[in-house]
């Protein structure tokens, strides 16, 4: 692969990534640093995903960022074939995988070293790498006996 | 004036021909003209004047536009729906709500598409508040979202690989005997395992497609459409449920809203599961069909794969589903032809497809708006 494309690529997968804003500053912070961070709500408790002004189950505005476990569920996932986006060109088929976090949010990512025989509801982990350009993004691991205590 | 909601009726519907309309378009069709066509369609078919109009209700399109290209211009009831699948059940809901409560009392009821021609993508853009976060891991469009509710839907309950298979068959065999459906050209199981993936596990054959037209139904009492040209089609009951979340994909398949749903209805209707002569389901992507059936007790929950037997399923079988084709082979009109097919069902309309001594109709749309109907001609309503 040229260098050109290679750059091409990274450009058009930063045009994907979500704006950084005031309001979801910590979230990448927390990624930068290793950590998965995510709303939780001063009154009710409830974490919520992505970033909202409002808690959804209480409605209170007030809340803290707080690192969560990282360690989810593998709720489903797909292998996409479809060319929808260009930045994916030379790793399609990929894999999309919908984690529930322990903490209760799902949210969409991907497996890195996804094994051959995936189930649902296998425990992933949280790990921090960068996508094809610098930001750190998130993306699970499938736990393997040896990663638990 | 008002009436009881079981008191009302379809009483005219119009299309397009989606089969001549899907031949290349190099600029994009209006999608206004479109709806004025339909719309035409279905006051020549229930012969009421349009004046008689008074309330419009359109979706995809905005209401002041077709009022001036269709001459509404002084309707006492106007609303735009958004342009998704899940609001072609709400558009016949809320025209049920206006007649019973005498807002209005004649309601169009229009949808236009020119998704095609004007080349409007499905992935890639737009979505809810996580489509950002979705697109860096390459995630987007909504059968994406159902492919990951039909990957864990199969790792449960042990469906195979050509389990959707008699579904995308079943669609494009009632498309062939559909003047107006665009895909006729039937398949094997063989050529649809031979089918490229799109979001695997799904398969190009599970997709809906993308084509332009028009569909129009016109809604008004069973007293006023007594004197109409074509027999009525009573809405025996309606109802909704919501499951809204961040994703397209419900952890339970639309399963609970799905059941909340099919309570009140057969209970308001007096009709069960098994009266139902003619299904009419919702098909953006064939696991749909599955969730479907289930959560409107149908199929045992976990066996509707087993359940949807070619022979069962097609239009002179047990149990008819979209015998007009559906999503994947007539036209993607977002829910929208489905109605029409349920009234010429109703009507014995449906020429080579039509479904033998057929009094009962249920439409139904597993969606992050779960709705369905039960239809019937007259004189079928348990009382």
């Amino acid at each position: 692969m040229s260098t050109q494309s290679t750059q091409s690529r990274a450009e058009s997968y930063e045009a994907l990534l979500p704006e950084i804003t005031p309001e979801n500053q910590p979230y990448w912070d927390g990624l930068a640093e290793s950590e998965l961070r995510l709303q939780n709500c001063d009154a009710c408790g409830e974490y919520r995903f992505p970033d909202s002004e409002v808690c959804p189950r209480c409605l209170s505005g007030s809340f803290t960022w707080r690192a969560v476990s990282g360690r989810g569920r593998l709720w489903s996932w797909i292998r996409m074939h479809q060319r929808y986006l260009s930045a994916f060109d030379d790793v399609r088929p990929y894999l999309v995988a919908y984690i529930k976090l322990d903490e209760g949010p799902p949210i969409i990512s991907t497996l890195v070293e996804a094994p051959d025989d995936l189930a649902f509801d296998l425990p992933v982990r949280a790990v921090f790498e960068p996508g094809f350009s610098e930001r750190t993004i998130l993306k699970f691991a499938v736990e393997r006996p040896e990663d638990s205590e | 004036m008002q009436h009881e909601p079981t008191d009302i009726a379809i009483v005219g519907v119009g299309q397009s021909d989606f089969r001549s309309l899907y031949a290349a378009s190099d600029r994009p069709r209006d999608a206004f003209a479109l709806a004025a066509g339909a719309l035409r369609e279905a006051i020549e078919d229930c012969g009421i004047d349009k004046d008689e109009i008074d309330g419009l209700l359109t979706c995809r399109i905005p209401y002041d536009r077709l009022a001036t290209v269709a001459g509404l211009p002084h309707p006492r009831f106007v609303h735009d729906l958004e342009g998704t699948g899940r609001m072609s059940g709400i558009a016949l809901q809320e025209a049920v709500a206006l007649i019973s409560s005498g807002m209005a009392d004649v309601v169009a009821c229009v949808y236009g598409n020119n998704g095609r021609s004007a080349k409007v993508k499905y992935g890639g853009d737009g979505g809810g508040p996580t489509a950002a976060y979705d697109e860096m891991y390459g995630m987007t469009s909504p059968g994406a979202y159902v492919a990951l509710m039909y990957q864990r839907y199969r790792g449960m309950y042990g469906a195979g690989e050509d389990a959707l298979a008699p579904l995308a068959i079943n669609n494009r065999r009632h498309a062939a005997l559909n003047p107006v459906a665009v895909l006729q050209k039937e398949f094997t199981r063989e050529e649809y395992l031979n089918s490229r993936y799109i979001a695997e596990p799904l398969r190009l054959l599970d997709y809906c497609l993308i084509n332009d037209g028009a569909v129009a139904f016109i809604v008004t009492s069973m007293e006023r459409a007594r004197s109409l040209r074509k027999p009525p089609v009573r809405v025996a009951a309606t109802a909704g449920m919501g499951h809204v979340t961040n994703y397209y994909t419900a952890e339970d398949f639309f399963y609970s809203a799905s059941q909340d749903v099919a309570s009140r209805l057969y209970e308001q209707s007096g009709i069960t599961p098994e009266e139902v002569d003619c299904l009419q389901i919702y098909d953006n992507f064939t696991p749909t069909i599955l969730f479907t059936l289930e959560g409107f007790n149908h199929a045992p929950r976990g066996e509707a794969w087993q359940w949807v037997d070619e022979e069962k399923i097609r239009h002179d079988g047990p149990r008819p589903l979209n015998t007009a084709g559906g999503h994947t082979s007539e036209s993607y009109m977002q829910g929208w032809a489905h109605h029409v097919e349920s009234v010429r069902q109703l009507r014995g309309e449906a020429g080579a497809r039509q479904v033998p001594g057929c009094s009962t109709v249920q439409y139904m749309c597993a969606s992050p708006i779960v709705t369905s109907h039960i239809l019937t001609n007259d004189g079928a309503v348990a009382r």
